[in-house]
């Protein structure tokens, strides 16, 4: 399992690459990857910022991992999360995950994702055609967090 | 009692603070009695801290809330929901 934050953009061929020959016993790897949309609530993107509470993210993208591989018979995990100023088409994050099977490799990829979009301290200000603004939380997060509290694996 | 406080997001430019370091009274022992005694600092403090808008609590790095008990040396940091991913 691992966790990067990084300005840096991450080659995404080359980290599935990696998680995905690191054992003959994986027989799948599942992934998600962000990317900055250059259109949010009618207005034109320019580009978008992310700020974090380091030590924090990195504890609390750990503890999400933890969890997914507590929960599902999963072989590795990992997160690369940017942090800093994106533009539209760039790469925000990635979650990876590789697994025996494909079925618990998907589950645990978007439990990773739903928990880290709502527990993980990152925030995102977007800057518009019209000004600056933080985006608000959104309450289908919350949603598709909470829908896992009560499903037992 | 001396703890250390960070700010993050909206809530940072709203009291245009980072961090600090505060030598709290010694009745002030909870969050929501910190939340109560920064809010007395002025009107920007007051609208963040008054409970009206949704602000979360950590306490060392982990999420916390409102009634966790805060002891000397913690790191309290105050942010808004979160919104990466």
């Amino acid at each position: 399992m691992s966790v990067k934050i990084q300005i840096e953009d991450f080659d995404l061929g080359l980290e599935l690459s990696k998680l995905r020959l690191a054992s003959p016993s994986i027989g799948a790897v599942v992934s998600f990857v962000g990317q900055v949309r250059d259109v949010n609530d009618g207005d034109t993107i320019n580009t978008l910022t992310l700020e974090h509470y380091p030590i924090m993210t990195e504890k609390a993208l750990v503890a999400i991992e933890s969890e997914a591989k507590t929960r599902w018979n999963i072989i590795d995990s990992l997160i690369i999360h940017r942090v800093g100023t994106l533009q539209p088409c760039d790469q925000i994050v990635l979650v990876a995950v590789s697994g025996a099977h494909r079925g618990e490799a998907f589950h645990a990829c978007e439990f990773i994702m739903d928990y880290l979009k709502t527990s993980a301290p990152f925030w995102k200000k977007e800057a518009t055609e019209h000004g600056e603004r933080w985006v608000e939380a959104k309450l289908s997060d919350d949603a598709a967090k909470t829908r896992w509290l009560n499903q037992l694996k | 009692m001396n703890i250390k406080v960070l700010y993050f997001a909206r809530i940072k430019e709203a009291v245009n603070y980072s961090t600090e370091d505060i030598d709290l009274p010694s009745d002030i022992t909870t969050v929501t009695a910190l939340k109560n005694y920064l809010s007395l600092r002025g009107d920007n403090w007051a609208n963040l801290f008054n409970g009206k808008q949704v602000v979360r609590a950590a306490i060392n790095h982990a999420l916390v809330d409102d009634l966790a008990a805060i002891k000397t040396g913690d790191e309290v940091a105050f942010f808004p929901p979160v919104t990466g991913g």
